[in-house]
């Protein structure tokens, strides 16, 4: 099995006639919560100050974003 | 009754003079899955849900208010100092017609806000429901205004208010298993 990402992709079909540049890749997002479904007890926290930058207490549900455009450039 | 602190939950900076982002993100203050929307909607529906989870409604509610807080910061600071021109050209000289530079519930397109947004079906599961596609419409609206902005600091405050739009999902959600009533029989799914 590959290893887990939030991050999913697929490869829609691409015309030889689109008038754009084809964009081979799509990207969605499955955010963390979308695995967890009663936060079990004694998860690994951010320490407060961690936390607070965070903005979750819980390392389980931290989830950056980076804009998949800007990775593509 | 609530008590007013009088700081942001989180700092917002603005480092780059970029009137047309305040025109994205209104949509996050007066738009359909904006913080208005969802603060409104979850002070609303709770005083119909079961006892055990009103409190949550009342403290996400309330997290709302400073989320919104937040967005009229940005765009505030965004458009204070810009002239009558430059918010032509960055596409909201008709916000400036009506408003000049006032805040106003509307969306990016320059609707303004509507209850139609929001429901109370008094049906506790529909209603949690609708808060979970909430907040996960308004963590999507916080990764399109993301893509389109090259604010590393304006960007740093969305990914926080992204992040706080999961961790909302994650306790709705959690609401819904709570009024299942499979608690306490160990069963950890």
């Amino acid at each position: 099995m590959d290893s887990f990402t939030v991050r999913k992709h697929y490869y829609p079909y691409v015309s030889p006639f689109d008038p754009c540049r084809p964009m081979q890749v799509k990207q969605y997002v499955t955010p963390p919560n979308l695995y967890i479904n009663y936060q079990p007890p004694n998860l690994p926290q951010f320490t407060p100050r961690e936390a607070l930058r965070a903005g979750t207490l819980w390392k389980a549900f931290y989830d950056p974003y980076v804009s998949p455009y800007k990775q593509r450039e | 009754m609530w008590i007013y602190e009088k700081k942001l939950q989180y700092p917002v900076k603005v480092s780059q003079c970029n009137p047309m982002l305040a025109k994205f993100l209104i949509e996050q203050y007066g738009g359909a899955d904006g913080e208005l929307a969802a603060a409104l909607r979850y002070l609303n529906q709770r005083y119909t849900l079961p006892d055990k989870v009103i409190g949550l409604l009342t403290d996400i509610g309330t997290e709302e208010f400073a989320h919104l807080e937040m967005i009229a910061t940005m765009i505030y600071k965004l458009t204070k100092d810009a002239t009558p021109e430059q918010l032509k050209e960055a596409g909201i000289g008709d916000h400036y017609a009506s408003h000049d530079k006032a805040l106003f519930y509307h969306d990016a397109s320059g609707v303004p806000w509507s209850a139609s947004y929001i429901q109370a079906k008094g049906d506790p599961i529909a209603d949690l429901y609708e808060d979970i596609a909430a907040e996960e419409k308004a963590r999507a609206t916080y990764q399109w205004i993301i893509d389109m902005s090259d604010d590393p600091d304006i960007n740093d405050s969305l990914a926080f208010l992204r992040e706080r739009e999961i961790v909302h999902a994650q306790r709705f959600k959690e609401a819904v298993e709570m009024l299942k009533e499979d608690q306490g029989k160990q069963k950890y799914f």
